[in-house]
């Protein structure tokens, strides 16, 4: 990996990241079959940077972001906070240190919450756990998180249960739990993708304030290219566990140089913020990254493909000019 | 977005609020509970025998002789010594054994004795069996294997011989013997049971969400997957409260307890002394049905309770 692509002084440096999950084996098989889920990522994020991450369904977005906050354990590669190697940090004090500066908005807010904890439980937790303020001191950051998300008055949903709310309703208060630690890092995973419309555009404008406020950074994985515009600085685009092309959002979005991204944005003209989950019409269909052959993931279905592909390695993440990096031989 | 962040939270009208949702979901709670018909008829049978257990100690110490009414040494002279046992009477309302002993007061008492070690018994039980089945499927691996073949050898305990041989050796009290089933329940097939609905818990993204935030072990367990493991728990408990008072009477017919008096030994004592047999049967009914009958209601009570509870819980957990 060209060393490059991360900055040495960024928060936060993903180097080479790899996860592979074995695939259940037969009884008497022998040979162990494993999915790629991502493969070789590599990228740095600045405090207050939001990094926008995109791509089909299965292509590792999630699996990524819980690398990051040590959720799971990487195969292979390095992750750093400020430094320190995220993935050999000895349990015990240092790693509740690490904890206590980063968090995760989940992708589900149906299961991400425990149904029997009132919402102040849910969004006091991070709190308690670090023993930040007292009880008091905490009623008062559980209200004021769950203003700022616009559900109000909190006195009325502090006590209620996750199921008396409906989806939208709980990634927001998935967000006031995220918020109310006041991290350094955030893992959003689609943390808009069950609001209205109307909501959906407070709810962003909300994180890009709480981004100015202390500096926050984020990883926000999203669906939506018109939500990656709004709210990232650079947008990076993932086909089956590879990181293909990373950019500044506009660049990227405006001048896609991979195949595969091309194909993505072709895929919504116009970027309408009520769309949801497509079908990206490339020729083929997208497959897990079980046991991936070396050359170039894309391939298969790749439509600009030479012989040169299929004998090489996968290509590596290569700036292209004024850091937009792209994975693919022919650009 | 709605800018309320700077405002002071109303404590007073918080507390309100969180009293108002806490009583709504008891509220919720108790009208699945009701609805479920079976319950509220087994929470009435229980609550019966908790009172009509209960108002013995009072009537021993207000109305009712010792002398005439213990269970154990009560005899009633008034009575001709030969004329046991006695069909029922207005001073003894259902009847005397054949020593004379007033048959009501030993079900009073027995019967008191009995929802004691059910309670004791399976509450211990279940609590032990809902620590080890969430223990081991928390942790998995070495500690879920070491678990599961206790598990293994509780289910295959030869449980009956092992009290009949300890009964031989030393005195078998009430409590020894809540002590005993707790164990094997808390280590047996209630902790298998709860042990797969931790499996399920464990998983929840909720768990995950516990860990980012720097959840302890400690804390997943105990604020995540016990609390969702809880109410699972609860059901089994009246179940296991049921098979308590069973087993006991069962083993007190048999003789292999040393209890003063139980539903199990008043029953034993009409079949030792011969009334159970041909027609002296319905002759002397009242020897053996009330007592027959009381072990059957207060074990359908129980048992109607937890079909009613599960009313309550499954539908919320099938919910999500
Ligand atoms: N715990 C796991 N065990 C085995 N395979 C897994 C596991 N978690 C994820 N995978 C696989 O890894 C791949 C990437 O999954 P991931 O959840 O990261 O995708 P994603 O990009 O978040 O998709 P989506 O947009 O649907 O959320 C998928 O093929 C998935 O099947
Ligand atoms: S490297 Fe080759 S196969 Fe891969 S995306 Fe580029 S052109 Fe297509
Ligand atoms: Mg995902």
């Amino acid at each position: 990996m060209p060393d490059t692509v991360t900055a040495t002084d960024a928060l936060i440096k993903v180097d080479n990241l790899s996860k592979y999950y074995p695939l259940a084996s037969g009884l008497f098989s022998r040979v162990r079959h494993y999915i790629h889920a991502v493969e070789g990522v590599s990228f740095a994020a600045d405090a207050g940077e939001v990094i926008g991450l995109a791509g089909e369904s299965g292509c590792g977005k999630t699996t990524t972001g819980k690398l990051l906050l040590r959720l799971i354990a990487p195969t292979n590669g390095y992750i750093y906070f400020n430094g320190i190697d995220v993935a050999r940090i000895p349990s015990g004090g240092k790693l509740k240190a690490y904890r206590r500066q980063v968090q995760m908005i989940f992708q589900d807010p149906y299961e991400s919450m425990n149904p029997r904890k009132t919402l102040y439980d849910i969004i006091a937790e991070p709190l308690a756990v670090h023993k930040i303020g007292n009880i008091v001191g905490r009623e008062q950051v559980v209200a004021d998180s769950l203003a700022r998300v616009g559900l109000v008055p909190p006195e009325t949903f502090m006590f209620r249960y996750p199921h008396e709310l409906s989806g939208g309703q709980r990634q927001r208060v998935a967000i006031a739990r995220a918020i109310g630690i006041k991290p350094r890092f955030i893992v959003a995973d689609e943390p808009t993708s069950m609001l209205d419309v109307s909501i959906r555009t407070g709810v962003m404008k909300l994180l890009l304030e709480l981004r100015q406020e202390y500096n926050l950074a984020m990883l926000y994985i999203t669906h939506d290219l018109a939500v990656a515009r709004y709210m990232c600085e650079r947008l990076a685009i993932m086909y089956l566990g590879r990181m293909v092309e990373l950019g500044p959002t506009e660049e990227v979005l405006q001048n896609p140089l991979h195949p595969y991204t091309k194909a993505l944005i072709s895929a919504v003209p116009v970027p309408d913020p009520t769309f949801k989950r497509e079908a990206i019409p490339i020729k083929g269909s997208i497959s897990r990254p079980v046991d991936p052959p070396s050359y170039c993931r894309f391939y298969p279905r790749c439509p600009v493909a030479t012989d040169y592909c299929r004998e090489n390695k996968h290509p590596p993440l290569e700036d292209k000019g004024d850091g937009h990096y792209v994975a693919c031989y022919n650009v | 977005m709605v800018d309320t962040a700077s405002q002071q939270v109303d404590r007073a009208a918080m507390r309100r609020e969180r009293w108002r949702l806490f009583t709504r979901t008891l509220r919720d709670n108790w009208r699945l509970f009701v609805g479920s018909k079976i319950g509220p008829i087994g929470l009435g049978i229980v609550i019966f025998f908790v009172l009509f257990s209960a108002s013995y100690p009072i009537f021993m110490a207000v109305t009712h002789n010792p002398r005439i009414y213990d269970p154990v040494t009560g005899f009633d002279y008034d009575l001709m010594p030969t004329s046991n046992p006695h069909p029922p009477t207005w001073s003894h309302p259902l009847g005397t054994d054949v020593y004379g002993r007033d048959i009501l007061s030993q079900l009073m008492y027995s019967s008191g004795h009995d929802l004691l070690l059910g309670l004791i018994a399976a509450g211990a039980g279940v609590l032990l069996a809902t620590l080890v089945g969430s223990i081991a499927a928390f942790y998995g691996g070495i500690v879920d294997m070491f678990f599961m073949r206790v598990a293994d050898i509780m289910m295959l305990f030869p449980f009956l011989a092992t009290l009949v041989a300890l009964s031989a050796l030393m005195n078998v009290s009430l409590l020894m013997l809540a002590i005993f089933l707790a164990i094997l329940t808390g280590f047996g097939t209630t902790s298998i049971i709860l042990r797969s609905q931790a499996l399920q818990v464990k998983v929840k993204p909720f768990v995950e969400a516990a860990r980012v935030s720097g959840g302890s072990n400690f804390h997943i367990i105990w604020s995540h997957i016990v609390p969702n493991v809880l109410p699972l728990s609860f059901l089994y408990m009246m179940f296991s409260v049921t098979g308590a008072i069973f087993t006991e009477a069962a083993l007190a017919f048999l003789g292999f307890l040393n209890v003063r008096m139980s539903l199990g030994i008043i029953i034993q004592n009409a079949n030792t002394s011969g009334y159970l047999i041909g027609t002296r049967l319905a002759t002397y009914w009242y020897m053996w049905l009330p007592a027959g009958a009381v072990i059957s209601l207060i074990c359908a009570g129980f048992y109607f309770v937890g079909r009613g509870l599960d009313e309550v819980v499954n539908p919320r957990l099938r919910e999500r």
